[in-house]
């Protein structure tokens, strides 16, 4: 067992460092968009990818040919960490380049892959996933939204919901139903959609935040060819799931809690809580105690994952907790903060004497966002207990 | 960067896991439970000719020469088996204090003994007071040595001649002392001096020197005997002093963060177990026409288990690691190990115990070792509490 990295891993990271140092734009920390859709904002973060981009350092893992460096694993860790140790803004292109893009990769024509994968990597294009709907959150396999083939083109129907980022978004990739007659799973494509096409309305949707975060997508007669169809017809769910596989670099995610951690330490000792600091009354520094104990234990479960993909391994159930378990962690981070802070924790960014920009009431709401979105736990603990521990399965409804 | 076992760790693993599920199951810690004084001897003959007693005593020594990380990970599989017997105070405890404080004359004259499983030992350090501090030490050690006030200050104890020729009367009661009952030598805690961690001094006392008293103190865990332990007027030669007098606590902080980890992973290897039984149990027990298994809350259950011990495991390795590679990170990461398990233990256990249903809670049903030994665990050599308060001096709130 060992911790450090090797001399070549160093240098990168070191290289990696500088890089940062010298092109991430000055911003305040964790600051949440005002006006999610702001273009000012949009066009900011579309600026900081492009940086990234001509910095070499977008989908570093994604093979050379499709615009990437070949790097692995341990590379793509290090950058991840480095950009939030940074504070990099986000990557509003993220959508593109987790899911579509991978998903290209593994199934997408030629065409497909010339067309989209290089203003996916410099965030000329934005993608946006069209997958829930009303009737299909977790349940996401009852979708309905129709794609009809006629001729050569797909005619949609439907409505999306949930659908982040749809109204900055060029492109949606969107899992639609071609086989109404087949079993769920089984009548399902995958689909990428020019959201300039006529038809496409997109609602935003406002969350607990204040902010329209996300939107519904309705679809009315939208045509969409059919060379846009990425892998079989009908097998759709397959190609969603593919992508839904990929490996996800946990590290960097666990060193944004780090840093949320940290920022709820720096409270404690700033605020003070019946006439002294925060972090000198025993309750407080009980909770702070318990929460670092789960965001370091977090950090070297990752480590060990890692290590498991490093070593060519399958990942075991330990790849299975990692959702539920970081995001209520995330949580309950943001709730510590709130209690730090008192009645200080509730006032809103335009409040006079708001701390920290707000952001920690921000933080309290969006992250029991994260805990819903993406399966919520519950879901993840039926995934834990059936795949990982293989518990029986839930059983279904009469017309399942 | 590889955070991972290598191939002799998991073959360490997967070896004592295959011993102990033919030689230590439950059946023989039931019988052991009732026995003299719980020690399966025939078992502890197989684990010292394994290399088991002496896993951290140096080869010179007798021992196997391995670091902590790999103690811990043997503690795993003892912890999945709930071996009693006196392996932590032995094996960990006595001879953690030995290759931290002991002299060479000490070190030779012990250590094989406990690698070889011919001597046991036991440390003895709380009080009344239950307090794991060095102003908990309040039992007193007297100088008899020629020319010696023998109050107040720290000593070296040394003649004009540079020789240590002070010998010391040991009086005062310690509790809660694993294992006294069978060990042949007892490390004592006993202040010469100072106040707080300054002044304490340990000591090799034999258990049949005379002034020692063992009183069994029995515990709701069965798997552990514990003992008060009387030092009445004990008269104890230089050569007993481990370390340099009033320098015990320098020794005892080591002890003390390598029995954090050993029971951190203990509770680890005990909560898999549980966990794994109780999984187990629902995949069988059937009621309203179906598996228990197949009900979601009993599902969720088991969901949630998993997710507090897979990251446990990794928070283990990575103490076991700092205990031999980080020594600066070492204490906090042993205190983040202990809080952790001792906390996951319990509950992993407690819910092991409801997914049994009423059988979970008979004595017959073999369950109940594990939830006691989970409340040792968690209470002793510091709680969660402690533990978490000692996570937040370490990192300087």
């Amino acid at each position: 067992m060992d911790l450090s990295l090797s001399p070549a891993q160093e240098a990168f990271r070191l290289r990696v460092r500088a890089w940062l140092k010298a092109h991430v734009p000055r911003r305040e920390v964790g600051e949440p968009s005002r006006e999610h859709g702001d273009p000012s904002r949009v066009r900011w973060l579309k600026d900081w990818q492009r940086t990234l981009y001509d910095g070499g350092y977008v989908a570093i893992g994604w093979p050379r040919e499709f615009g990437g460096q070949g790097l692995g694993i341990m590379e793509q860790t290090i950058v991840n960490q480095e950009l939030v140790a940074a504070r990099a803004p986000q990557q509003i292109g993220a959508m593109g380049v987790l899911m579509v893009g991978p998903t290209l990769i593994q199934y997408g024509t030629d065409e497909q892959r010339a067309r989209h994968l290089p203003r996916i990597l410099s965030a000329e294009e934005i993608w946006c996933q069209g997958y829930s709907e009303p009737g299909a959150g977790s349940d996401l396999a009852a979708l309905k939204t129709r794609a009809e083939l006629v001729g050569d083109e797909f005619l949609v129907n439907g409505q999306k919901v949930w659908t982040s980022n749809a109204q900055i978004a060029d492109w949606m990739f969107c899992l639609v139903r071609t086989d109404p007659t087949a079993p769920k799973h089984r009548g399902i494509s995958y689909l990428l959609i020019d959201m300039q096409t006529p038809g496409i309305s997109v609602r935003p949707l406002v969350q607990m935040t204040g902010d329209a975060g996300f939107n519904e997508v309705f679809f009315e007669d939208v045509r969409v060819p059919r060379r846009n169809l990425v892998g079989e017809l009908n097998q759709g769910w397959q190609v969603a799931n593919a992508t839904l596989a990929h490996e996800r670099n946990m590290l960097g995610s666990t060193t944004r809690t780090q840093e949320m951690f940290n920022g709820v330490l720096r409270l404690a000792r700033t605020r003070q809580r019946c006439g002294r600091p925060a972090s000198e009354d025993s309750l407080v520094r009980q909770k702070l105690a318990a929460l670092q104990i789960r965001v370091e234990a977090m950090k070297y479960h990752s480590l060990r994952q890692l290590t498991d993909a490093l070593r060519g391994r399958r990942p075991g159930i330990g790849a299975s907790v990692n959702k539920l378990v970081s995001t209520e962690l995330n949580h309950d981070i943001a709730a510590l903060a709130l209690e730090v802070m008192g009645d200080f924790g509730m006032l809103a960014r335009t409040a006079g004497r708001v701390l920290d920009r707000g952001i920690w009431p921000y933080e309290f709401m969006f992250t029991l966002g994260l805990i819903i979105g993406g399966g919520t736990s519950q879901i993840q603990k039926n995934i834990i207990s059936e795949r990982g521990l293989g518990m029986p399965r839930e059983a279904k409804g009469a017309d399942q | 960067m590889d955070f991972g076992l290598s191939p002799d760790q998991e073959l360490l693993q997967r070896s004592a896991a295959e011993f102990l599920a033919a030689e230590c199951p439950p059946a023989l810690v039931r019988e052991v439970a009732t026995s003299e004084d719980g020690v399966p001897r025939a078992l502890y003959g197989k684990m010292a000719a394994l290399g088991w007693l002496g896993l951290i005593v140096p080869e010179k020594f007798g021992g196997a020469g391995l670091g902590m990380l790999d103690l811990a990970l043997l503690c795993e599989p003892i912890g999945a088996s709930v071996v009693p017997g006196p392996f932590f105070s032995s094996a960990v405890l006595a001879t953690l204090a030995l290759l931290h404080g002991g002299s060479a004359a000490q070190k030779t004259h012990w250590l094989p003994r406990l690698a070889a499983g011919d001597a046991f030992g036991a440390l003895a350090l709380l009080e009344e007071s239950d307090w794991l501090a060095g102003a908990g030490v309040v039992a007193r050690a007297r100088q008899r040595g020629a020319g010696k006030s023998g109050t107040g200050k720290s000593s070296s104890g040394k003649s004009s001649t540079g020789k240590s020729s002070t010998e010391w009367t040991l009086s005062g009661t310690k509790l809660f002392v694993l294992d006294a009952h069978v060990a042949d030598v007892l490390i004592a805690a006993f202040r010469t001096g100072g106040r707080g961690e300054d002044g304490v001094t340990l000591f090799l006392v034999p258990r049949d020197a005379p002034g020692v008293e063992v009183l069994p103190l029995p515990s709701v865990d069965v798997t552990r005997r514990l003992a008060e332990v009387r030092f009445t007027q004990v008269e104890v030669p230089a050569a007993a002093v481990l370390g340099a007098p009033g320098a015990g606590w320098r020794t005892l902080a080591r002890v003390l963060d390598g029995a954090a980890v050993a029971l951190a992973a203990d509770s680890l290897g005990g909560a898999q177990r549980a966990f794994d039984m109780a999984v187990a149990y629902c995949g069988v027990r059937q009621q309203f026409g179906r598996t228990i298994g197949s009900f979601q809350a009993i599902k969720h259950m088991a969901a949630e288990m998993a997710s507090e011990i897979e990251p446990a495991r990794a928070l283990l390795w990575y103490a076991g690691y700092a205990a031999d590679a980080l020594p600066r990170q070492a204490p906090r990461a042993a205190s983040m190990a202990k809080a952790c398990l001792g906390d996951v233990y319990s509950r992993v256990v407690n819910r092991a115990v409801q997914m049994h249903g009423g059988i979970g809670f008979t004595w017959e049903h073999d369950l109940h070792f594990w939830f006691k030994r989970a409340k040792w665990n968690e209470l002793a050599y510091g709680d969660v509490a402690w533990h978490r308060e000692r996570v937040a001096a370490l990192s300087k709130y």
